[in-house]
């Protein structure tokens, strides 16, 4: 008698949980991709903990306080790491509908993760599109403050060069002497210029006035 | 015979000389500067693997020597030798032919206004580039948070953070859009950078230069080091220099390859004969002008390398990230452990599966990873810089600064290319004389710079990105052709060969080689001819048209090949006459004034008239 029930029990519970039944999800966990070394093996307890996590996640949907670990079904778990489930009601005879496991499983989605050391990409519900973070705006976004930075320097320094470029005008103005020394530098400079030791002193006399050079004959035929 | 050293302390009667150099450096630096620009990186080495790598260097080396350094000596030595900016010196040179410098003074106004618009595209870039994780690392979520961004999910981050978040583009050029605030606010940064560099003419332009002109290099030499440590950056330097002989034969590489050289050295712009104005006249500029060619290209070719390890390890990536996908689609639908096929393993599990199980393989959405596909995802210009260099940025650890430091050099680099084409700008407008003695220049330099930002608030529309491609492409290759031809004829036919000779002996000490009269008299101008007609067959042959983004075309997020509209090709052809229009204008006005004045003269002595 006992092993008739057993047997009834294992029946039922294979119908209610089977890939691609009514209600039911599949799940992918990808561990090994998460922890690398400190991967953990999937197995039974973690079974348990996953139907535990699944059972808290349904208490909070109203209406569904009264979930248990035994409600939730596994099956088809596969090396790969992926499974099946399903949550059933009280009764054990019908599963809850997709829409309130979908509610129930993005509400606490963070939660979920956090128990198994995963995230949205490692845990995944095949047909529970998780919500994604907001984008991280802050209030002021970082390149206006860098730009702020930037243009007040350039600023000031454009202020400071103007400033000077008057005070320099402005003292050239009243010593008009400078001048003359400024032009005998320069003729020093072009002598020894580039190591060719000329004068261009030179080069002046003796070659053609501008004076007397009109703008015709510069086009005349060589 | 030759003019005199300092014609210019005759007309300065306020006792106001040429402003000069502080040192060498400074003047070498600031031509290098003004000649490595944008270009040298994100051209060059797309240029390189799309023309059969190491084979394309002998059509560049070719044109380097036949055209670059010839007409970039003769820029160099009549800015030393007359002293004056690309107007004054075509005037001195003959009155006819000052419309050549009035033209290149519009021209350079023209690509400045664009060239900062790019520049302003760098600075978002790299104000962005302060935050971890980098803004173009991910989608942003959609309005209910279930998915990402739909456009975003069909293209990728680095894509959507490039055509929407940043240029917002409309899908058509007709329609203009708003302007995009923040693109403004970066144009206006760039702009206030510009005026404070150049606000001095070379007096403060001598001092920057140190900076802008240096930290690119630096920067390179860090990406080499960098780039050749990264996984697979072997592979994409064997691609890039792998020399296919075989791709010479094709025309269009010798083409590129003159107009690369010829624009790479931003000659025709005026800039170099601003900056050699500034000289002492007793200069070598024939040495200056090698020198600063060789390091040009050299500097084109280190940064291929960086460029090349960079992209070799995002192809290697990439090919990894597939082989990935497709093993991790095997394992979910088949059920195997994690981690259980190896890359190495994948094609062969894959065989065995399709044996066993083919139609479970054959819905599964596997693509074919190729490395010589990610190899030849090849991008130029802005596509390299903001698409494919920011992606490959990503997977390098520490990418902030990485982002840092790329667009930091390339704000550099566009910063010192601007400096040339300003001053090729203001200083014919100082020469000339454009506002009164009494207006500092300070003022003229803030005018000038005000009136650029204003007009290049148009590239901050959400069309700016269409009109900047047509304006780089038409209108200001085809003028630079027309300008460099007019003035190495201008020079060796109309100047005179001999005196030319005789002011490059007097200025450095020895008369020009044969190489040197051979290649100003015949090879240069016959080169730029066969470059002009064939550039002009080029772009008649097939109507001009853009690829616009649009997100909703079937073909998303392939470019959407669009056709462009009358007005936008009658505005191009318009802005592209208007620099070349002064040089028949003012020979024709010369012409008029001086008929004339002779018939003045000829009425005056004789009482008759014929």
């Amino acid at each position: 008698m006992l092993w008739l029930l057993f047997f009834l029990m294992t029946a039922i519970h294979a119908e209610l949980c089977q890939p691609g039944a009514a209600n039911a999800f599949k799940v992918r966990l990808s561990i090994r991709t998460a922890l690398g070394n400190k991967a953990y093996a999937w197995d039974t307890s973690e079974e348990y903990l996953f139907k535990a996590m699944v059972a808290f996640s349904m208490r909070k949907v109203p209406n569904r306080e009264a979930t248990e670990i035994s409600h939730v079904l596994l099956c088809n778990v596969t090396q790969r790491v992926s499974f099946w489930f399903v949550v059933t009601d009280p009764s054990k005879n019908h599963t809850l509908p997709a829409v309130e496991v979908q509610t129930a499983i993005r509400m606490n989605k963070n939660r979920i993760n956090g128990a198994f050391f995963l995230n949205d990409q490692t845990l995944e519900f095949l047909k529970i599109p998780s919500t994604l973070a907001p984008p991280m705006d802050p209030s002021v976004p970082i390149w206006i403050i860098i730009f702020g930075v930037i243009f007040c320097i350039v600023i000031v320094a454009i202020t400071l060069l103007i400033l000077s470029g008057i005070w320099q005008r402005r003292r050239k103005n009243k010593e008009p002497s400078e001048v003359d020394d400024a032009e005998d530098k320069c003729e020093n400079m072009n002598t020894i210029e580039n190591g060719i030791p000329c004068d261009p002193l030179d080069m002046k006399g003796g070659h053609i006035n501008d004076a007397f050079m009109t703008e015709d004959e510069r086009l005349t035929p060589l | 015979m030759a003019h005199a050293p300092e014609p210019d302390l005759a007309a300065s009667d306020l006792g106001e000389e040429r402003p000069k150099w502080d040192n060498k450096a400074q003047y070498f630096l600031s031509c290098i500067g003004f000649a490595v620009g944008l270009g040298n990186i994100w051209r060059f080495p797309y240029l390189c693997q799309t023309y059969g790598g190491g084979a394309f260097l002998i059509p560049y080396l070719i044109a380097l020597v036949f055209e670059g350094i010839p007409i970039f000596h003769v820029e160099l030595a009549i800015g030393q030798r007359l002293r004056k900016g690309s107007v004054g010196v075509w005037t001195a040179i003959s009155p006819y032919l000052s419309g050549v410098g009035l033209g290149c003074v519009t021209l350079s106004l023209l690509i400045s206004l664009y060239y900062n618009a790019i520049v302003a595209w760098v600075l978002w870039y790299l104000l962005n580039s302060f935050q971890h994780p980098l803004p173009w690392n991910s989608c942003p979520p959609d309005l209910n948070r279930t998915g990402f961004v739909e456009e975003c999910q069909g293209s990728s981050a680095v894509s959507y953070f490039w055509y929407r978040q940043t240029l917002n583009i409309a899908a058509d050029i007709n329609d203009s859009g708003s302007i995009q605030w923040w693109l403004l606010l970066c144009l206006a940064a760039s702009w206030a950078v510009v005026y404070m560099c150049i606000i001095r003419g070379i007096e403060t332009t001598g001092k920057v230069i140190y900076f802008t002109a240096l930290f690119p290099y630096l920067v390179l030499t860090i990406f080499v080091i960098r780039g050749l440590t990264l996984p697979g950056a072997t592979q994409g330097l064997i691609y890039l220099f792998t020399p296919k002989m075989h791709i010479l034969q094709n025309p269009q590489v010798w083409l590129d390859a003159a107009t690369q050289i010829f624009f790479s050295l931003s000659l025709a712009f005026g800039g170099h004969i601003a900056f050699a104005s500034y000289n002492s006249p007793r200069n070598d500029c024939q040495k200056d002008a090698v020198v600063i060619a060789l390091v040009n290209s050299m500097t084109s070719l280190y940064a291929s390398i960086a460029v090349f390890s960079v992209l070799g390890f995002k192809a290697t990536n990439d090919h990894e990230h597939c082989l990935d996908r497709n093993i991790l689609s095997l394992i979910n639908e088949f059920d195997f452990p994690e981690q259980s096929i190896s890359r190495d393993d994948y094609l062969a599990i894959l065989m065995h599966l399709n044996a066993t199980w083919p139609k479970r393989v054959a819905q599964l959405p596997l693509k074919v990873c190729r490395l010589e596909d990610f190899l030849d995802k090849s991008a130029s210009g802005p596509g390299l810089a903001f698409i494919v260099f920011t992606e490959a940025v990503l997977h390098m650890p520490g990418a902030p600064a990485w982002a840092v430091l790329f667009f930091g050099m390339l704000f550099t680099l566009g910063l010192s290319t601007m400096f040339g084409s300003m001053e090729a700008v203001i200083t014919p407008m100082l020469d000339v004389g454009v506002l009164p003695r009494w207006v500092p220049k300070e003022a003229l330099t803030g005018l000038v710079c005000l009136a650029c930002f204003l007009f290049a608030t148009c590239f901050t529309l959400q069309s700016g990105n269409y009109w900047l491609e047509i304006f780089d492409n038409v209108a200001a290759s085809l003028n630079l052709l027309i300008l460099a031809f007019l003035e190495v004829v201008g020079v060796a036919y109309v100047y005179g060969m001999k005196r030319f000779c005789d002011d490059i002996a007097w200025m450095t000490g020895r008369r020009p080689s044969p190489y040197w009269r051979l290649t100003w008299r015949v090879v240069s101008p016959l080169l730029l001819l066969t470059i002009f007609v064939a550039y002009i067959t080029l772009l008649s042959q097939k109507p001009l048209s853009y690829r616009a983004w649009n997100p909703k075309y079937e073909l998303f997020p392939a470019r959407q090949e669009k056709l462009y509209p009358g007005w936008v090709l009658t505005t191009c052809v318009l802005l592209s006459l208007l620099p070349l229009l002064w040089v028949p204008g003012v020979a024709l006005a010369q012409l008029l004034t001086r008929r004339r004045m002779w018939r003045d003269r000829d009425a005056r002595p004789d009482t008759n008239t014929s």
